[in-house]
C-alpha cells in the first residue's frame, strides 16, 4: 500500500516501487496499460448517461454476457450446467427480452435500471410461482441478471483493447472481465484494490497469470505506456525500472520461462518418481469458472473442490449447487472428483452463516463443526452432492474434523439424505466419505476415524501444529510443511491409510511446492492435489525424486 | 401468403417451463413465417420466437397450446410445433 523509493533495490532516479500482495505468482515486464480510464459510477449513472448511451451500454453488456456464456457452455455441453447456459443464451438472443427496458431507457434512467426492469419482471414471475420447478428457474434468471450487471460494471473496461505484452493496471477486475482478456497476449495485472483471496485471484492462479493486488491509490496516478516490472512473487510493481533492475528481472524472467517450459513437458504425462513409483496428481478447484481454462487430461481427477464459491452471497439452494457439481463432474469426464463440504469460518466468513465476534475464528466454529451446527444447510449440500454422484465417481470430503464422532454424525446425515432421496424416487450410488486431516487430534489418531479416504490439508495442519497463524507475517518462518513434527504426522496418516487400504492425498500449498514434494514422498504420500497451473511443476518435482522405498513400492 | 393454425394439448409433466420454452422458440425460429402462440382459445397471442414471452405464459400441463403461422412455410411450422408438444418436447422426465 506504500509508495516509496526502494532503498534495497538497485534503483535509478525515476524508479518507483509500489507494494501490494502477490495474489498469483509470476513475473512480467511490459508497458503499463490502463484498463478502466472512465469506469462508470453506477450511482451517478442516471445523471451521466443519456438515452442513446444507455441503450448502447446495455446492448454491449448483453453481447459481452452472451460471449461469456458461449465460452462457458463450450465446456459444459450436454450436462445440466450446459442446459442452464443454453437457456440463458437463448434469453439473451430474444429480441423481445429488452422490450420492458425501452421505457426506462427512454426516460434516461440508464442501462442498469433498464436491465433490472427487463429481467426483474421475469424473475418475480418465476420466484413467486407455487411450483418448485418454476421457482428453481428464477435462480437461473438471477444468475443471468448478475452476469449482465457485471458486464455493465466492467463494460467499458472489456471494450478496451489491451495492447499486447502489456501489464494491465486497473482498480479492480471482475471475473467476467478477467475472462475477456486474452492472457496469452497480456502479461499480468496490477490492481489498486483486491486481495489474494478474491475471485479474480483464484482465476489468475488457475491460469498462471501474474497478479499483484492491493497496490493502493498510487497506482491510479501512473501514466500508461511507462515500462514496468510486475513482481508477483514478492508482491510489487516497479515502475520505470532502472537499467540495473531490468537486467536483474530479465534474468529471473528467462530462468522462470525455462523452468515453465520444462514443467509443461511434464504436465501431459502421468507422474512417476525417478525410481518408477507412480504418484497421482489431482487438481484443486476453487471455482468451476477456472475449468474452462484447464485441460482434464493433465490430471488424475479433482482432489479438492472448495465449495465456498457457492456461499459467497449466502447459502446456495439445492438446484444451484447440483448444477455446479454436475458441471464439475462433466469436466472431469469420468475421473474421480472430490468435493469438500462447506469450509466456512476461519478466514472464510459466509454472510448469515458463520458466527460473528469470535476472538479467534481459526479455533472457532468452522468447517464441519459449523455444518453440524447448521443441519439445514448441511442437508441441502449433502443432497446436491449425492444427486451429482449419479454422474460419476464423486467423493465427499469433510473439512476440519477433530473427533471420530463428528465423522459418525456426518455419515448418519449422509445416510438420511440418501434415504430421503430414495423415497423421492432418486437412487444414488455409494459415495465415499473422507476427512481432511488438518487438526493435530486427527493427525495423531488417524486409525480412530472410519474414513473412506484422508486428505491432508497442510496449510491448516502446519498452522495448528506450529501454533503460528497463517496471516501473521512475523511468524511466517514457522509456517513450514517440511518441519519434522509436521512430516511425522503426515507419515503417520499415510501409514494408517496404507494399512486401512484407503487413499491418502495431500492438498494445500506444500503439495505443489517443489521443495516440499520430496519430503511428502519420503513420508510415503502418493497422491498430491495442486492448482491446475502447478501440475507440470509438481510432476517435474516428483520425477526428480528417488523414493526411499524404491521401485514401485 | 399462407396461414395455418393448429392446437395441441400440453402433456409435458411440468408444463411450459424454461427448457421446453427454449426448444419451442428455437424450433419456431427455424421458419420464415411469423409464428404466434396462445394458451387456450381465448388467450393473448404472443410471438412464438420470443423465449421471454413464451416463458411468461407459464403454461401448465393439461392446457392447450394454439399456434398460428403466417408465411410461406406456415403449414410446416405449425405441424412441427404441434409435433414437438405432442412428443413432450423430446424429454419425458422433466
Amino acid at each position: 500500500m506504500t509508495t516509496r523509493n526502494d532503498p534495497d533495490a538497485p534503483g535509478g532516479p525515476g524508479e518507483q516501487v509500489l507494494l501490494g500482495q502477490a495474489a498469483s505468482p509470476g513475473l512480467a515486464i511490459g508497458p503499463l496499460a490502463r484498463l478502466d480510464p472512465a469506469r462508470p459510477d453506477p450511482h451517478a449513472e442516471s445523471a451521466a448517461t443519456g438515452t442513446e448511451d444507455g441503450r448502447e451500454r446495455l446492448s454491449a453488456a448483453v453481447a459481452q454476457a452472451r460471449r461469456e456464456l458461449e465460452l462457458l457452455s463450450a465446456d459444459n455441453a450436454g450436462d445440466l450446467g450446459g442446459e442452464v447456459l443454453g437457456f440463458q443464451i437463448a434469453l439473451l438472443d430474444d429480441p423481445e427480452l429488452l422490450e420492458p427496458a425501452e421505457p426506462v431507457l427512454a426516460r434516461g434512467a440508464g442501462a442498469q435500471a433498464a436491465w433490472e426492469a427487463a429481467i426483474g419482471e421475469l424473475i418475480d414471475l418465476y420466484a413467486r410461482d407455487e411450483d418448485e420447478y418454476f421457482q428453481a428457474r428464477a435462480e437461473d434468471l438471477r444468475d443471468l441478471r448478475q452476469r449482465v450487471l457485471g458486464a455493465l460494471a466492467s463494460g467499458d473496461a472489456a471494450a478496451t483493447e489491451v495492447p499486447q505484452r502489456a501489464v494491465v493496471i486497473a482498480e479492480t477486475l471482475s471475473p467476467s472481465c478477467f475472462l475477456e482478456i486474452d492472457w496469452t497476449q497480456v502479461r499480468g495485472a496490477a490492481l489498486i484494490h483486491g486481495s489474494a483471496t478474491s475471485h479474480v485471484a483464484m482465476l489468475a492462479r488457475a491460469r498462471g497469470v501474474p497478479l499483484v493486488t492491493g497496490l493502493g491509490e498510487g497506482l491510479r496516478d501512473l501514466p500508461a505506456d511507462v515500462p514496468a516490472v510486475l513482481d508477483a512473487v514478492d508482491g510489487r510493481l516497479i515502475v520505470d525500472p532502472s537499467q540495473q533492475t531490468r537486467v536483474a528481472y530479465d534474468e529471473r524472467l528467462s530462468e522462470r520461462a525455462a523452468a515453465d517450459e520444462a514443467d509443461r513437458a511434464y504436465s501431459a504425462r502421468p507422474a512417476t518418481t525417478a525410481d518408477g513409483t507412480p504418484v497421482r496428481v489431482y487438481v484443486n478447484v476453487d471455482d468451476p469458472a477456472v475449468l474452462a481454462a484447464s485441460d482434464p487430461g493433465i490430471c488424475d481427477g479433482i482432489g479438492l473442490t472448495r465449495t465456498e464459491f457457492l456461499f459467497r452471497d449466502g447459502p446456495a439452494d439445492e438446484a444451484t449447487q447440483l448444477a455446479a457439481y454436475r458441471r464439475i463432474m462433466a469436466w472431469a469426464d469420468g475421473r474421480p472428483v472430490t468435493i469438500r463440504t462447506l469450509d466456512a469460518g476461519g478466514d472464510k466468513p459466509v454472510p448469515g452463516v458463520t458466527p460473528a465476534g469470535e476472538s479467534n475464528p481459526f479455533l472457532g466454529q468452522r468447517g464441519l463443526r459449523l455444518s453440524l451446527a447448521r443441519p439445514d444447510l448441511f442437508r441441502t449440500q449433502l443432497r446436491a452432492l449425492l444427486r451429482a454422484a449419479a454422474d460419476g465417481p464423486l467423493k465427499i470430503l469433510l473439512p476440519m474434523v477433530t473427533l471420530p464422532r463428528e465423522l459418525a454424525a456426518a455419515r448418519e446425515m449422509l445416510a438420511d439424505a440418501r434415504r430421503d432421496l430414495a423415497a423421492e424416487g432418486i437412487d444414488v450410488p455409494d459415495t465415499p466419505l473422507g476427512i481432511m486431516v488438518e487438526t493435530p487430534s486427527a493427525a495423531l489418531r488417524p486409525f480412530d476415524f472410519d474414513a473412506d479416504f484422508y486428505s491432508i490439508g497442510t496449510n491448516d495442519l502446519v498452522q495448528y501444529v506450529m501454533a503460528a497463524a497463517r496471516d501473521v507475517d512475523a511468524v511466517a518462518q514457522l509456517q513450514d510443511a517440511r518441519d519434522s513434527a509436521v512430516l511425522e504426522l503426515i507419515a503417520r496418516v499415510a501409514e494408517a491409510a496404507r494399512q486401512r487400504g484407503v487413499e491418502c492425498s495431500v492438498c494445500g500449498e506444500a503439495a505443489g511446492d517443489a521443495e516440499s514434494i520430496p519430503c511428502l514422498l519420503d513420508a510415503e504420500v502418493r497422491a498430491l492435489s495442486v492448482p491446475p497451473a502447478a501440475v507440470g511443476r509438481t510432476k517435474r518435482a516428483v520425477a526428480g525424486h528417488r523414493t526411499r522405498s524404491g521401485n514401485g513400492a | 401468403m399462407a396461414v395455418a393454425e393448429g392446437a395441441q394439448e400440453l402433456t409435458h409433466a411440468i408444463g411450459l417451463h424454461a427448457r421446453p420454452a427454449v426448444k419451442l422458440t428455437q424450433l419456431a425460429s427455424r421458419f420464415e413465417s411469423n409464428v404466434r402462440l396462445r394458451v387456450g382459445a381465448d388467450g393473448d397471442w404472443i410471438n412464438a420466437k420470443s423465449v421471454s414471452k413464451v416463458m411468461r405464459l407459464k403454461a401448465r400441463t393439461g392446457k392447450t397450446l394454439h399456434f398460428r403461422a403466417e408465411g410461406d412455410d406456415a403449414d410446416e411450422a405449425v405441424a412441427a410445433l404441434k409435433g414437438l408438444v405432442e412428443r413432450g418436447f423430446g424429454d419425458d422426465t422433466q
